[in-house]
């Protein structure tokens, strides 16, 4: 299943069109029909799909496309406007209570990211110097309890509970006396997953927020979910009035439309993104970056972000340099491939890249055995090879495999890899040495 | 005819026979008569094609695998001169189950010896919840049945184990969390020889499939069972939410990859997903699902039923239903 980015699609449609200089109607709902297919395919739902892709018809009707010479460019401009708009435009922050405690209450689906991400939120809370208390209101999965406790004494926060006889009810009020009484200006209750056609458990929800009145109810999803995102949302919305959405698991693949169907049928915005296991990972939501990533347009402005972070700003700009006259070396490619460690897993970084293809990239994957491998490999090359790598025929590649003790495969490997980080390391340079953030960056259709 | 009221019937008797969750039981009863509401009463004409593409759209079967669908249709209207939408109904009904299989796939199992089943699947799914029913079931049918907790990541994952086990009766062998996995398995396995185990199930930490490491990680605990117990693991089945997206196609693609699936276990299908993206997992990898689950409890796993699954793509979830 080769996954064709947008950008690439839409480039195809308008290309057929170059030289007529302006598009018709008919070109534009063909254009569209795909920003329609991106969209579903990532599981934006149906419906929202439908109003969306009315409204950017609307727009582009104004003129805007059909009168430009560009309208590839108009057109994805538009989509990602628009996305934008809906998605929030701006990062949401946390309530804070002016009247201590700040209480939170996290709600959502069974395995939707609740629990851990009661703790990462309770870190971040801490690290802000607040003081908070973790609540263990799920009485019903076997060992829920244990585990807040143990993400608790792994955080240093303390978790309160009371078995699981109590109403989860008698335990969020019991929860507040005992922060006030310790001093936790922070309270975060964490609830047991339930479906939102559960009405016993949905009402016990809604009692809980009669008792304690929290200033922030988050409803936890899954980025990976489907269709049923909107019915989730809209059920829990309109029992809870929700403050906010917590967007969980998005360090997977995921395209992430889900924070389209809930942001849409809500109108509640997405406050935090959930982005590993480990508890430090949770991060602010950018509205502009999920946009592009479920346009499958990656996550080019994260990216940006962390290259510039993270490559040493001269020695890009020296190796971009190297990269227009065509002297990217083995060598570099061994530099570089320690700054792309620096960077964050590769899978990652591959991820937000735009118009990547995912099958092409796969020999990109590099772990840390890999490039002690190809440390050796190259290594054990002539400085002149090392320069000249398409001077490395059959022979040559034998004495390296056996000069590093590795084996002919792993050398060819490296040399495909190699071809195919020229290529990567052309357009990450040529990012990070845009000036500002949106840099000069071009994606592939412009 | 007697074909969709067979099928509508069999949907009637296997969803008020079967014990779904409680509070469940009333909101869904009240789906049945709904069930092919799309159909009734309509012209074949674009309207209802489109109609048809929104209902698979919406159920997760994906807008590639909808639009297919739709346009196998469309060629079947045309070249068997069918009139009435009443016969389109059957047609994508043939046509799913043409991909899904018309018999349930029963889980591989041989007696008299050493079984193995893995468990892998992607982070909250329901794989332990669904290993606790599975033991479950087993044990109902006169096996001997033990479980590995080869989750020694996710905090307090052990424990949750644990509790299954007691619930259902089975032993769990178990290190410490942060233990290695493999080591785990390892001992299961002596364990289930020594006490003459039919059945060991053994659970695995949730992982992102585009974890590398993690995933090879699985890699190494094939290789333990292979060389421990060798021929042993008859299955290895993926865990998959019902309302996971498109991106459980992914899903099952590396983890087939990886850890070699035989089949799929499709959760959560007691609220109101469809789970229709196994049909493009079905069509492109070839992997079956077997066990649906449709709830918490321990009874709450149910053979997977195509015909079943298929009247329930097409089941309206009406609001009024559940409203208060
Ligand atoms: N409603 C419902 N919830 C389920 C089902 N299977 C598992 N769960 C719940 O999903 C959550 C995650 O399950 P768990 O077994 O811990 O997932 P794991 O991380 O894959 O092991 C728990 O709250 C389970 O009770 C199911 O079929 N229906
Ligand atoms: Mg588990």
């Amino acid at each position: 299943m080769a996954f064709e980015s947008l950008g690439e699609k839409l480039q195809g449609v308008f290309k057929k069109l170059k030289g007529q200089g302006k598009i018709s109607e008919k070109d534009l709902k063909t254009a569209l029909r795909e920003v329609r297919v991106a969209l579903l395919e990532a599981d934006v739902n149906y419906k929202v799909v439908k109003d969306f892709i009315n409204n950017v018809n609307e727009r582009a009707l104004g003129q805007e496309v059909l009168e430009s010479l560009t309208p590839g460019q108009q057109v994805i401009k538009i989509v990602n406007d628009e996305l934008t708009k809906l998605m929030g435009g701006f990062q949401s922050k946390l309530e804070i209570s002016s009247k201590p405690p700040t209480i939170i209450m996290m709600v959502g689906l069974q395995g939707s990211g609740k629990t851990t991400s009661a703790g990462k939120l309770g870190r971040l809370l801490k690290k802000q110097g607040r003081r908070p208390l973790l609540v263990a209101c799920d009485i019903y999965r076997p060992a829920a309890i244990k585990q807040l406790q143990v993400l608790g004494e792994q955080l240093d926060i303390p978790v309160f509970s009371m078995g699981n006889k109590t109403s989860p009810v008698d335990i969020a009020r019991a929860a507040i006396n005992h922060a006030a009484y310790h001093g936790n200006d922070i309270v975060i209750l964490d609830t047991a997953g339930r479906l939102h056609i559960d009405e016993a458990l949905m009402e016990e929800l809604s009692l809980i927020k009669k008792q304690v009145n929290p200033i922030e109810i988050l409803l936890v999803v899954d980025a990976m979910t489907g269709q049923d995102a909107v019915n989730v949302a809209e059920k829990f919305n309109e029992l809870l009035d929700l403050t906010g959405v917590v967007l969980t698991k998005l360090d997977g693949d995921t395209r992430g439309g889900a924070a389209l169907s809930v942001k849409a049928v809500t109108g509640k915005p997405v406050k935090f993104v959930g982005m590993g296991e480990k508890l430090d990972a949770l991060e602010p939501f950018h509205p502009d970056r999920m946009a592009s990533r479920i346009l499958g347009m990656g996550d080019v402005l994260t990216l940006i972000e962390k290259a510039q972070e993270n490559f040493d700003a001269k020695k890009s700009q020296e190796l971009q340099q190297k990269l227009l006259k065509a002297e990217f070396t083995l060598e570099d490619f061994l530099t570089q491939m320690q700054q792309m460690k620096n960077m964050g897993p590769l899978d990652q970084i591959m991820d937000m890249l735009p118009g990547m293809n995912k099958a092409k990239l796969k020999g990109l994957q590099l772990d840390e055995k890999e490039f002690v491998r190809f440390q050796a490999i190259i290594q054990s090359m002539t400085k002149d090879e090392r320069k000249n790598p398409q001077k490395i025929n059959g022979s040559r590649r034998k004495r390296i495999a056996a000069g590093s003790g590795t084996r002919v495969q792993d050398v060819n490997r490296l040399l495909k890899q190699f071809e195919q980080a020229q290529k990567m390391m052309k357009q990450i340079s040529g990012m990070t040495t845009g000036k500002g953030k949106k840099g000069k960056f071009k994606l592939p259709f412009m | 005819m007697g074909f969709f009221s067979k099928l509508k019937e069999s949907l009637k008797t296997s969803l008020g026979g079967e014990k779904l969750s409680d509070s469940l039981t009333k909101t869904r009863k009240g789906f049945i008569d709904k069930i092919f509401d799309v159909f009734s009463g309509k012209k074949i004409d674009e309207e209802l094609f489109e109609e048809l593409e929104e209902v698979l759209i919406q159920g997760d079967v994906g807008v590639n695998t909808a639009i297919d669908l739709v346009e196998i249709l469309r060629e079947r209207v045309k070249s068997e001169k069918i009139k009435e939408a009443e016969q389109l109904r059957q047609v994508i009904v043939e046509e799913i189950i043409n991909i899904m299989g018309e018999e349930t796939s029963a889980l591989n199992l041989t007696p008299g010896e050493l079984n193995i089943i893995l468990i892998v699947g992607v982070n909250g799914v329901g794989k332990t919840t669904s290993i606790g029913k599975l033991a479950y079931k087993l044990k109902s049918e006169g096996k001997r049945v033990m479980l590995g907790a080869g989750d020694t990541f996710r905090a307090a994952a052990i424990d949750q184990l644990k509790v299954w086990g007691q619930r259902v009766g089975v032993d769990v062998i178990s290190h410490k969390e942060g233990a290695d996995p493999a080591a785990v398995v390892y001992d299961a396995i002596q364990a289930a020889n020594a006490r003459k185990i039919d059945v060991l199930i053994i659970d695995t930490a949730g992982r992102l499939h585009t974890k590398v490491n993690l995933m090879e990680e699985l890699k190494k605990i094939r290789r333990i069972i292979d060389k421990e117990a060798s021929g042993a693991l008859k299955e290895v089945l993926l865990v998959l939410d019902a309302t996971t997206g498109q991106n459980a196609l992914a899903q099952a693609n590396t983890f087939g990859q990886a850890a070699g699936v035989t089949g799929v276990i499709l959760t959560k299908l007691d609220g109101t997903a469809k789970g229709g993206v196994v049909i493009g997992i079905k069509a492109e990898q070839n992997l079956p699902v077997k066990l649906v689950g449709v709830g918490e409890k321990m009874e709450d796993l149910q053979v997977f039923r195509p015909q079943d699954f298929v009247a329930a793509l097409f089941t309206e979830v009406e609001d009024e239903e559940y409203a208060g």
